[in-house]
């Protein structure tokens, strides 16, 4: 039997590229297997092969999905793949939505098993969960030698027709609903399910209530002439030197900064913290992220209210969703007691 | 609240209700290819459209594109 021929997608970091001032690079396809390619080479074994690797900037592929996605579609392609493994993205979250949009691209227009595995709070997990199979990994890249076996031996069955299972194939539940039979009808075990809840005694649901997490729209901003406008951003944007420490990549914290009488954000005394873009433009002109000059301007034009004193940052990149929520369930009680109408949040 | 972001399908899946498309990722309210009064003038029309999304009346998510 002939090796089944494997196409690899990863970014421009596990390329060897470079970092964030590499990430807008075009796809390219290399021969063979690049960077963790030779992981997987190894965990597939005699049975598969890594006849070519494609690679992409994150930032290309995020800020031009159609394009980079139609680009990829086309190299895979020309490649015969039998399967496509993509990543592993950990919790790089442009990666994550770029392996998450291939594979499903790849499914539907190649119609090939494809594969990817990323951290559970990646962005790419919500995304794509219910269109591909997606392997849980730990949340960075020092997790890359379980990630690979257990991707590789995943993708093996998938390429021999088999379909994976949760949780002994390690991938992350589809959240799709599948009928199956049971013994028993289904309003005899609601029933016994109830009894056991009531007497409290263990059960197990059946139907895991998915968590939604949205909020009904707040009403528009009425008078914008007298409204008190914050801003708040995820993108880093910090006082030059970085007062508070708050942490490149895995923020545990946020930072409250008085722009009272500045109109400008500067290079000489602002900056940003974020490891995960390439900070040079922001650095430049913080504006870029935080937009104080032009809120500035639109405040003394009488088209806000005002300006409010405060600005709230932290770092987006890799960030719990519990800190994340924790930082904002705190700082919009400030919001709220200072008369805060609306906020502007910028996230890069 | 109004989203300012560049990955727009993120900031639908976590949730935000008014999300205005930024620029890029590394600027999203700007552009280091025009000069300063021109890139401004940019970032201006950003925070604009912005205001106006959060003038605007929303039952769901909604992206103020164009």
């Amino acid at each position: 039997m002939s090796k089944l021929r494997v196409v690899h997608y990863i970014n421009q970091f596990f390329a060897g590229l470079g970092g964030e001032e590499k990430a807008d690079v075009r796809p390219e396809v290399r021969e063979g297997k690049v960077g963790p390619g030779a992981a997987f080479a190894v965990a597939l074994g005699q049975d598969a092969e890594i006849v070519a690797t494609v690679v992409c900037g994150d930032s290309f592929y995020g800020e031009n999905m159609d394009e980079a996605r139609k680009i990829v579609l086309d190299m895979v392609k020309g490649q015969k793949a039998d399967l496509f493994i993509a990543g592993p993205a950990f919790n790089a979250g442009r990666y994550g939505v770029a392996c998450g949009d291939i594979c499903k691209a790849v499914s539907q227009e190649l119609g090939i098993p494809v594969l990817t595995g990323m951290y559970i709070e990646n962005p790419g997990t919500d995304l794509y969960r219910k269109h591909i199979n997606i392997v849980q990994t730990g949340n960075s890249a020092a997790d890359m030698r379980n990630a690979v076996p257990v991707m590789a031996k995943a993708a093996l069955k998938l390429a021999r027709g088999e379909e994976l299972k949760v949780p002994e194939d390690g991938v992350i539940e589809k959240g799709i609903r599948k009928n199956i039979y049971r013994e028993t009808r289904g309003s005899q075990r609601a029933v016994d399910m109830l009894i056991a809840k009531l007497s409290g005694q263990p059960f197990e649901t059946e139907y895991p209530m998915p968590d939604f997490d949205r909020v009904t729209p707040n009403p528009a901003v009425k008078d914008m002439g007298k409204a008190r406008i914050a801003l708040v951003t995820s993108g880093g944007i910090v006082p030059k030197g970085n007062p508070d420490s708050i942490e490149a990549s895995s923020a545990s914290k946020y930072g409250k900064y008085d722009i009272d009488g500045i109109a400008d954000l500067t290079s000489d005394a602002y900056q940003t913290a974020h490891g995960g873009y390439d900070p040079v433009y922001a650095n430049e002109d913080p504006d870029r992220v935080l937009p104080v000059d032009v809120l500035r301007d639109m405040e003394e034009e009488g088209i806000i209210g005002g300006l409010y004193r405060y600005y709230y940052s932290t770092v987006g990149n890799g960030t719990s969703v519990g800190n994340a929520v924790g930082f904002a369930s705190e700082f919009v009680k400030e919001l709220k007691e200072d008369g805060v109408d609306a906020v502007v949040l910028t996230s890069t | 609240m109004v989203h300012v972001c560049t990955v727009v399908p993120i900031s639908l899946t976590v949730g935000a209700n008014r999300i205005v498309p930024a620029i890029a990722i590394p600027h999203p309210l700007g552009n280091p290819k025009l000069d300063k009064k021109e890139e401004k003038a940019l970032r201006r029309q950003l925070v604009e459209k912005s205001l106006k999304a959060l003038q605007t009346e929303v039952d769901g998510q909604t992206v103020f594109e164009g």
